[in-house]
C-alpha cells in the first residue's frame, strides 16, 4: 500500500522560509564552484601575453568642438551612422540632435519628464529613441520641417515600472532595446509598441547595456546596481552568462569589436575586460591616483584603447592589451556622464554635468 | 514624482565609496613616515600649526602614484573641493593653488561622511553663531538661508541662540591659533554641505538609485531559482584556455601572419597561428589530428606524475577502437604504439606523433595557406589605427552642413512617388 506522505506532500508541509534558505544557499554553492571551474582555465594573465606587443607611444587628444546648447546637465549621447550627426538628451528633459562639424543643433524636443538618462540614434538615422524619468522609452521620427513640432509624432515604446536607464535600437529601427531600474531588460517592437522579449535575473536597477557586434549573433550584455555584468540571448531571454567581480554598481557596458569580450565601468573607479570564451574577467584597468567612479566606456576602433570617462570630470584612456594607463585628459568641469567612440572612430564625444558635450580626436 | 538626491540610503551606497577611497588618501597622507612634512604657517600675526603648502601637496602625490603634475594638482584639487583639505588664506575659496598657500587637514569630525547628512539644526547654530560674533559677517546668501531658517524651525529658536551663545563663550576661551583653525574648520564643512549659490554642489550624486538588494518581494524563491538555472548552465559551458583566447585578442601584425608560412613549425609554435590553423582544420573535418598532437605534447613537457593518466586519456580519445576523435595513424606505427602504451613513458607516443605531424605538414598545412581564412587574416593583419597618421574630419572647421540622412530618405521616396505617378 502506498505512504500516505507521498513526495509531493512532504514538501508542503515544510515551511516557505525554509526552502528560501535553501535555495538561497544552493545558488551560493554554485556560485563558488563556478568560481572554481573558471579560475581552472585561467593561466595566463592577459598583461603577460601583451609582452610581445608593441608599446603605443605618446599621443595627444584634443577637443575639437564644444557643443552648448544644454540648460542642465547632459545625461546621454549617441552619434548617428553618418559619423556627423550627434542626439544628446539632459536632466531637463531636452533632447537636441547636432551637427557635431559644423556644432549647429538641428533638431530639439522637450521631453514631459526630466533626467533623460537614455537616448539613441536609429540607425537609419532618421529617427531618435529616449527615455527616462517617464519610464517609457518613445521615438521621434526626425522632421525635415524645421516648424514642425517633433513632440507630435512621438511613439511610445517601451513601458517599464521605474526609470530607463539606457536604450538601443537592434539592426534596425525596428526593435529596440532597453534597460531600467526596475531590475530588467526588455526588447520591444517600435511599429506596435509591443514587448518581444523581456529578460530577468538582475537583482536591482539595470544602468547600461550594449548590443553584440552584428556578426556575433543575437546577444547582449547589461550592468547593474547589484554589481553583475549578465550577457543574454536575445531570442530565448535567458542570461548565457553572469560575472560578478566588480565592488559597485556598473555604470556601462561596451562590447570588445571582435564581440568575444567586453569591458565594464563602475563606481568602484575600475575599469574591467571579460573574455566571453575564457567565461572570466581577463583585465583590471585601475591605479591607486583613480578613486573616482567611471561613468561610461568605449573601445577604440581596433579596440586597443579603451576610453572611460570619470566623476572626477577626466577621461582616462587605456592601452586595453598591456593593462596601462596611457592618458589622461582634462576639459569638462564636472562629471563626465558619457562617452561614445564615433562610428569610424576618428573621434571620440563626451557629454557631462556640466551642461556641455566634447569632441576629441587624436592628434599625432 | 519627487526625486530625493540626498535620501540616506541612496547616498551611502553611491558616495561612500568614493569618500572611503578620499579618506584612504587622506590617511596616508598623514602617514608620521611616509606622510606629509608639516609645519608652522604664519597667518598675519598667528602662527598656525600643522600646516603645509598647496605645492607641498602637489609634490606628495606626484611622488606618491607617480603622476604629472597636471593630474597631481586636479587630484589634490578634488581632496579640497570634498573638504578633506581646506586652505588658511582665502578659505571661502576651496581651491589648491600650487604655491605658498597654507592648507590643513580638515578633523574627522568634520567629514562629511562623519556628519552625514548636515543637520538643518547645526546649519542655523553655525548662522548664528556668525550673527552674533560679528555684525555684517553673514554673506548675502547666508542672511537669506538665515531667515527662512527662523521662519522655518522657529519653535526651536531659542535653542538655536542659547546653543550658539554657548559655543562662542567656549571658543573665547580657546588660543587664538585653535579659534581660527576651529572657524576655517567650520566654515569648510558648510561650504561643502551648504554651498553658496553658483558653486558646484560636490554631493550631488543625481538621480538616486533604488537599492533594491534586501527587499523581500524581489528576493524571493523565483528569483533564486532563476540564479541557480543560470550557474548550473555556467558550469556546463565549454570555456577555453585563456592563453588560447588571450592570444587571439589583438589583431596580429602582417609580419607574424607571414611568419606561419615560412614553416609548418613556425605555424604551430606560434598559439595565434595554431588557433587559426585548428579553425581551418575544423571546416575539414581533420581536426582530431591538432588535438593528437597538441595532446602528445603536453605528455612530452608535462609533470611526469601525470604521464600515465594522460595517456590513458589520449588512448581513450584519440587510439581506442570507436574511439571520439580517431587519428588515422598506419597499422605499423598503430600496433607499435598500442603495444608502448602498456608500459607508458614520457616518449611513448613519439612515433605516432611523428607520423600525424607529417601528414598535417604534408596535407593540410599546404591546403591552408591557399585557404580564404588564412588570406583574410593576411588582409586584415594591419598596422593598429592609432598610430596611422592621418587626416581627421573634425580637424577642419566645417562651414556647410551635409543633408541629414532623414533629408537622403525623403529625396528617394520623393523620387520613388513621382515615377510611380509618371508610370
Amino acid at each position: 500500500m502506498r505512504s500516505p506522505l507521498s513526495p509531493e506532500m512532504a514538501t508542503q508541509e515544510v515551511p516557505l522560509n525554509e526552502t528560501l534558505a535553501h535555495l538561497k544557499t544552493e545558488s551560493e554553492t554554485l556560485k563558488l564552484k563556478l568560481e572554481e571551474e573558471r579560475a581552472k582555465l585561467h593561466d595566463v594573465e592577459l598583461h603577460q601575453v601583451a609582452e610581445k606587443v608593441e608599446g603605443l607611444g605618446q599621443f595627444v587628444m584634443k577637443t575639437r568642438r564644444t557643443l552648448k546648447g544644454h540648460g542642465n546637465k547632459v545625461l546621454c549621447m549617441d552619434w548617428c551612422k553618418d559619423k556627423r550627426r550627434i542626439v544628446s538628451s539632459s536632466q531637463d528633459g531636452k533632447v537636441i540632435v547636432w551637427d557635431a562639424f559644423t556644432t549647429n543643433k538641428e533638431h530639439a524636443v522637450t521631453m514631459p519628464c526630466t533626467w533623460v538618462m537614455a537616448c539613441a540614434y536609429a540607425p537609419s538615422g532618421c529617427a531618435v529613441a529616449c527615455g527616462g524619468l517617464d519610464n517609457k522609452c518613445s521615438v521621434y521620427p526626425l522632421s525635415l520641417d524645421k516648424n514642425e513640432n517633433l513632440a507630435a509624432k512621438k511613439k511610445s515604446v517601451a513601458m517599464h515600472t521605474n526609470y530607463l536607464s539606457a536604450c538601443s535600437f537592434t539592426n534596425s529601427d525596428m526593435q529596440i532595446l532597453t534597460s531600467s531600474g526596475d531590475g530588467t531588460c526588455a526588447l520591444w517592437d517600435v511599429e506596435s509598441g509591443q514587448l518581444l522579449q523581456s529578460f530577468h535575473g538582475h537583482a536591482a536597477d539595470v544602468l547600461c547595456l550594449d548590443l553584440a557586434p552584428s556578426e556575433t549573433g543575437n546577444t547582449f550584455v547589461s550592468g547593474g546596481c547589484d554589481k553583475k555584468a549578465n550577457v543574454w540571448d536575445m531570442r530565448s531571454g535567458q542570461c548565457i552568462q553572469s560575472f560578478e567581480t566588480h565592488e559597485s554598481d556598473i555604470n556601462s557596458v561596451r562590447y570588445y569589436p571582435s564581440g568575444d569580450a567586453f569591458a565594464s565601468g563602475s563606481d568602484d573607479a575600475t575599469c574591467r575586460l571579460y573574455d566571453l570564451r575564457a567565461d572570466r574577467e581577463v583585465a583590471i584597468y585601475s591605479k591607486e591616483s583613480i578613486i573616482f567612479g567611471v561613468s561610461s566606456v568605449d573601445f577604440s576602433l581596433s579596440g586597443r584603447l579603451l576610453f572611460g570617462g570619470y566623476n572626477d570630470y577626466t577621461i582616462n584612456v587605456w592601452d586595453v592589451l598591456k593593462g596601462t594607463r596611457v592618458s589622461i585628459l582634462f576639459g569638462h568641469e564636472n562629471r563626465v556622464s558619457t562617452l561614445r567612440v564615433s562610428p569610424d572612430g576618428t573621434a571620440f564625444c563626451t557629454g557631462s554635468w556640466d551642461h556641455t558635450l566634447r569632441v576629441w580626436i587624436l592628434m599625432c | 514624482m519627487t526625486i530625493n538626491t540626498m535620501a540616506k540610503g541612496g547616498w551611502q551606497r553611491e558616495q561612500m565609496i568614493c569618500f572611503r577611497m578620499m579618506e584612504k588618501m587622506i590617511v596616508a597622507m598623514q602617514d608620521p613616515d611616509m606622510g606629509m612634512k608639516l609645519r608652522n604657517q604664519r597667518l598675519l600675526i598667528t602662527v598656525i600649526p600643522h600646516a603645509m603648502t598647496g605645492h607641498d601637496i602637489i609634490i606628495w602625490l606626484i611622488h606618491k602614484y607617480s603622476v604629472c603634475e597636471e593630474e597631481a594638482l586636479h587630484l589634490g584639487g578634488m581632496l579640497v573641493k570634498y573638504g578633506y583639505i581646506y586652505p588658511l588664506k582665502e578659505p571661502r575659496s576651496l581651491v589648491l593653488q600650487p604655491d605658498e598657500s597654507p592648507y590643513r587637514f580638515q578633523t574627522p569630525y568634520f567629514w562629511t561622511s562623519t556628519r552625514w547628512p548636515a543637520s538643518e539644526l547645526d546649519y542655523a547654530i553655525y548662522l548664528a553663531k556668525k550673527n552674533i560674533r560679528k555684525q555684517g559677517e553673514l554673506m548675502e546668501y547666508e542672511k537669506e538661508r538665515y531667515s527662512l531658517l527662523h521662519k522655518k524651525i522657529n519653535h526651536t529658536w531659542d535653542f538655536v541662540v542659547m546653543q550658539a551663545r554657548e559655543q562662542l563663550r567656549a571658543s573665547k576661551q580657546r588660543r587664538k591659533a585653535d579659534r581660527i583653525v576651529l572657524e576655517c574648520q567650520e566654515q569648510a564643512y558648510w561650504l561643502i554641505n551648504r554651498p553658496p549659490p553658483g558653486v558646484h554642489n560636490m554631493l550631488d550624486v543625481g538621480l538616486e538609485r533604488q537599492n533594491n538588494f534586501n527587499l523581500r518581494a524581489t528576493l524571493n524563491s523565483d528569483f533564486y531559482k532563476n540564479e541557480i538555472e543560470v550557474y548550473r548552465r555556467a558550469l556546463g559551458r565549454n570555456r577555453v584556455k585563456s592563453s588560447i583566447c588571450l592570444e587571439g585578442v589583438p589583431v596580429p601584425t602582417r609580419l607574424r601572419v607571414e611568419r606561419w608560412s615560412f614553416s609548418f613549425m613556425e605555424l604551430l609554435n606560434d598559439a595565434m597561428g595554431r588557433q587559426e590553423f585548428m579553425l581551418y582544420l575544423e571546416k575539414e573535418f581533420s581536426a582530431e589530428n591538432l588535438y593528437f598532437w597538441q595532446a602528445c605534447e603536453e605528455i612530452r613537457h608535462g609533470e611526469s606524475s601525470k604521464i600515465v593518466e594522460k595517456v590513458e586519456e589520449v588512448y581513450k580519445n584519440f587510439l581506442a577502437p570507436g574511439a571520439a576523435r580517431w587519428v588515422n595513424i598506419d597499422s605499423k606505427t598503430m600496433d607499435k604504439t598500442l603495444e608502448g602504451i602498456k608500459q607508458p613513458h614520457r616518449f611513448v607516443l613519439d612515433d605516432a606523433q611523428m607520423h600525424i605531424y607529417f601528414l598535417m605538414k604534408k596535407d593540410s598545412y599546404p591546403r591552408y595557406l591557399k585557404s580564404d581564412l588564412y588570406k583574410n587574416m593576411l588582409a586584415k593583419a594591419i598596422v593598429p589605427q592609432e598610430t596611422k597618421k592621418s587626416v581627421f574630419p573634425f580637424m577642419r572647421r566645417q562651414r556647410h552642413s551635409s543633408p541629414s540622412p532623414a533629408q537622403a530618405v525623403a529625396q528617394v521616396t520623393e523620387e520613388e512617388g513621382r515615377h510611380k505617378g509618371a508610370g
